[in-house]
This record gives structure tokens, C-alpha cells and sequence, in this order.
């Protein structure tokens, strides 16, 4: 069965995109899409890099470290802003949580 | 960050569930290729529901699009840039080269989607098609039990193999929408409609209540809701949003008889949707053959479908607001709704560039919203089922 519903997105959490929502670039119109049952949704830059980031394996703070690095910006301001995207695309039916070794 | 993703909201009606991606655009782009296309590989059903979907006049099977054809309209949509396809039908599964075809679409690049009656599915056949990348399964319902909903579809054990259907497509890890399909004689069933998509672990629940054209119309005063009935509904729906949040999605599609402002059918005609019929035919809605006069390219034409889309007479004949008579014409709401739904101009009032009546501004709405009315009140509930032959009415004991 797919994942949980109703997930709450922590640091801890070990997002990724369910089997139904796809994370794709769309050629004809230069913009990354996810393609999802009945939707199409167009993440910007940022999400599009989190949700890169979000293979199931990496957890929520994992991710937060790599872009508070990148971007030299304070990790705290960063976790906040990914749980809330992240947790957005949860409530949506858009996010799972990775069970034990999804990779 | 915190609204990156635009504005997924529960689209008013189904045309527009796309539209996400496409609103942001769509006022920008001159009429840029469809995120998603519907494909009516067949009109062939072992299901006749007397709402049918299917124009009353329906291609027979000697008309379909070939395998070889239907695959080069895959390889041509994903080049053109649509992004998602729904087979559809009739009844999709009741082509034999359906896993070819969602296998060369996933090939292509397309995500693909299912909508079924589930009927003629076995598991095996279900778990190829999953095997060949589908993404995603739309089971429609008749009702929660099986005297109404299979009386409804005029096939014996066809709820029973639907819920049998839906259970396998979760345990195959396939995404699951119950489509249920509402009106005066199962609307009653709501409550259950809603618990029955929770039980089978669905992503997201239609309610959409009939829309009347085609068989529908042939069929109103047997489905026509009363006004009570829709207040009902819609509280029940409100209602369950709320406490399902983040659990089941729910899309909510209302009659527009009842409505004081017509719809933005398909999103506006040619502007983000277009389906293609068994035969081939290009169509900017799946009931546009009903309009009598136009003439409708086919990808066995030598234009391309892009061509179609942007050239054709019968997209561009509607498109925009050019074409529009009083009272639209002047009407502040024109570039909001584009008029209504011209199938339904023109089914009820012989031109389908008039005002829908389903707009209060129609001088035909008082008219049609009565008669509705009375409709609903009254104590015609026998069928017409849809088949080949024109329609058949159901016996007096029931089909």
C-alpha cells in the first residue's frame, strides 16, 4: 500500500514523492512540473531543489544542512520554510514517507 | 516559499482540475497546447448508464483509431507538450491493446490515467497495466449498493466487481479516485458515497452530480435533483472536506440548472482542453459532436494535432469572446465564464452561439429552471439506457 496519509513533516521526516506524483521538466514549456492524478503543479526553483534532495533516504534536517550551506543562509529561516512546503504538498496528497529502505 | 506551488485549490468543475499550471498561463499564452487530453478510445460499454457521457450517437467499432494510430497520437501529444492523457471511453479496458497503448505512452512520456467502469478488469490485466506505467486509476461508481447501482448501470454485478477492482488497485499501490456519480435517485446515498471511498483507501472522491446533455438530457426528468437534494449535498460535501482533510481529496461538481451563473465549460471553448473520439476526431469537448454544423478535423486528416488545435474552424469558432451574441457580448462576466457550455446553448436553444440558459441573463433560465424544477418533483423514474440502438427504456420492473 502507498504511504501513510496525514503526515506531519518534521526534521526527522524521510520525505519523498509518492509513485503517483511525478517530478518532471517540461521541455514544450521550460518550467518543472509534478504531474499528479488530475493536476498538474509548478514548483519553483527552491522547491523543485528540495524535493530533489527528498529520495527517501536524506531526512528533513539533511536537507535544511545542504541548502543552509549552499546558499550560506541561516539553517534555521531554511528548516522552517522546507517543513512548511513540504508539509503543504503533504496535505495535498502529494508527499509520502519513505518506509524502512525505500532506496 | 510558502506558496511555491500556485494554488492547487479543489477546481469548480472537472474541466478545470487541471488547470493549476495552466492558470498561471493561460492569460499570457495564446492558446498554448493542453496539459492533459482525453482519450475516447472506444465507445464501447458493457455498462448504459442512461447520463453517458458519449454523444447519442455513438461510433461503432469498425470507426476506432487502429493500435498503430493510437500510438502515433501518443508519440504526437507528448511532442507537442501535453503532458498527461486519460484513457477514457466507453469503457477503455474493453480495447485489447490497452497495456500497449499506456505502456507506449509512459514510453513517450506521458502519465497516464485510467477511467474505468472496472468491470471487464481482471487483477492480472490491472497489474500489467501498473506494470506498464500507469499512473493512476478513476473508478466511477452508480451507487454504494448493489440493487440501486447496478440497476443504474443496467449490469448485473457490476458494484460488486467495482469494489472488488478498486481494493486490487490499491494493493497494487495505484493511486485510486472513486468518481460517483450523483442525481435525484441515488443522492440520498451520499453519506455512504463518501464513508465507501474511505473504506477503499481512495486519494480522492468526485461527486459530480449529472450534467445534462447527451443521454443525460434524453434522461433529465428521471435524474434532475430538487433543490433540497443540492443544499444536502453540498453541506455533506463542506462537511467532509473539513474532517478529511489531508486524507481524501473531494471534488464537487454541481448541476448547472441550479446555478444563477453558468460554468466556464471546459475552461472556455479551445482554450486548455481537448478530447479525441474513437474515430479520430479532434473535439474541444467530448459533447461537441451534439453541435450540428461544425466540422471536425481528424488526426487522420493530413493536419497535424497541433494544427487542429490552433487552426481548425470548429476550435476557433467559439474561442474568445468575438463570437458572442447579447446578452454575453456586453456582460462584464465574459472573459469569466465565456458564456457557459455551448453543447448546452445549443441542446436548449437550437444556437450555440446564444447564452447558455444555465446563465440568469439567458432570457431561456426562468423557463428551463422551472421545468427543471418541476421535473425533479415529479415521478418519472424509469431509464433510457444508453446502447448502440438509440436508447432503450427501462421495463416497468425495473432493467
Amino acid at each position: 500500500m502507498a504511504g501513510p496519509r496525514n503526515i506531519s513533516v518534521s526534521e526527522a521526516s524521510r520525505p519523498v514523492l509518492p509513485r503517483h506524483a511525478k517530478l518532471r521538466y517540461d521541455e514544450t514549456r521550460k518550467v518543472w512540473v509534478i504531474l499528479a492524478p488530475e493536476r498538474v503543479l509548478a514548483p519553483d526553483e527552491i522547491a523543485v531543489e528540495v524535493l530533489q534532495l527528498c529520495n527517501g533516504e536524506r531526512n528533513v534536517g539533511d536537507v535544511a544542512d545542504q541548502l543552509a550551506a549552499k546558499y550560506a543562509a541561516p539553517r534555521d529561516a531554511i528548516l522552517t520554510d522546507v517543513i512548511a512546503m513540504l508539509q503543504d504538498l503533504a496535505d495535498k496528497g502529494f508527499l509520502t514517507e519513505a518506509r524502512e529502505k525505500t532506496l | 516559499m510558502s506558496d511555491v506551488l500556485g494554488n492547487p485549490a479543489i477546481p469548480p468543475d472537472a474541466s478545470d482540475s487541471l488547470a493549476v499550471l495552466e492558470k498561471q498561463r493561460s492569460t499570457a499564452e495564446t492558446f498554448g497546447i493542453p496539459l492533459a487530453v482525453l482519450l475516447e478510445i472506444t465507445h464501447r460499454c458493457p455498462l448504459q448508464c442512461p447520463y453517458c457521457s458519449n454523444p447519442v450517437e455513438l461510433d461503432r467499432s469498425n470507426k476506432e483509431l487502429t493500435t498503430d494510430e493510437w500510438k502515433k497520437v501518443l508519440s504526437e501529444l507528448a511532442e507537442i507538450g501535453v503532458l498527461q492523457v486519460h484513457f477514457s471511453g466507453g469503457e477503455p479496458t474493453a480495447r485489447k491493446d490497452l497495456v500497449e497503448l499506456v505502456k507506449h505512452a509512459s514510453d513517450v512520456g506521458l502519465y497516464t490515467n485510467l477511467i474505468t467502469s472496472a468491470v471487464l478488469l481482471t487483477r492480472e490485466r490491472l497489474s500489467e497495466l501498473a506494470d506498464a506505467g500507469l499512473c493512476h486509476v478513476q473508478i466511477s461508481f452508480q451507487g454504494t449498493e448493489d440493487g440501486l447501482s447496478d440497476r443504474v448501470a443496467g449490469y448485473k454485478g457490476a458494484h460488486h466487481k467495482k469494489l472488488e477492482v478498486a481494493k486490487w488497485t490499491r494493493e497494487l499501490d495505484l493511486p485510486l479516485t472513486v468518481n460517483a456519480v450523483m442525481h435525484r435517485q441515488n443522492l440520498h446515498q451520499l453519506p455512504d458515497v463518501i464513508q465507501m471511498a474511505i473504506d477503499l483507501d481512495a486519494d480522492r472522491l468526485e461527486v459530480a452530480n449529472v450534467q445534462y446533455y447527451g443521454w443525460a438530457l434524453k434522461n433529465r426528468a428521471a435524474l434532475m435533483p430538487t433543490v433540497a437534494q443540492l443544499d444536502e449535498a453540498t453541506r455533506l460535501v463542506e462537511e467532509a472536506r473539513e474532517r478529511l482533510k489531508g486524507t481524501l481529496a473531494i471534488d464537487y461538481v454541481v448541476p448547472d440548472y441550479y446555478a444563477l451563473r453558468p460554468k466556464k465549460c471546459m475552461g472556455g471553448w479551445g482554450r486548455q482542453f481537448f478530447n479525441i473520439s474513437p474515430a479520430g476526431k479532434v473535439l474541444p469537448c467530448h459533447a461537441a459532436e451534439s453541435i450540428t454544423g461544425l466540422d471536425f478535423e481528424s488526426v487522420r486528416s493530413n493536419h497535424s494535432i497541433a494544427w487542429i488545435w490552433q487552426n481548425s474552424d470548429a476550435f476557433n469558432r467559439y474561442r474568445g469572446t468575438g463570437w458572442m451574441k447579447e446578452p454575453c457580448k456586453s456582460c462584464e462576466f465574459r472573459e469569466i465564464d465565456f458564456g457557459g457550455c455551448r453543447c448546452q446553448a445549443f441542446a436548449l436553444t437550437g444556437d450555440a452561439a446564444n447564452t447558455d440558459p444555465a446563465c440568469a441573463l439567458s432570457p431561456l433560465h426562468e423557463t428551463i429552471f422551472k421545468q427543471a424544477e418541476r421535473e425533479a418533483e415529479g415521478e418519472t423514474n424509469r431509464f433510457i439506457y444508453r446502447n448502440f440502438a438509440g436508447g432503450t427504456l427501462e421495463s416497468e420492473n425495473g432493467a
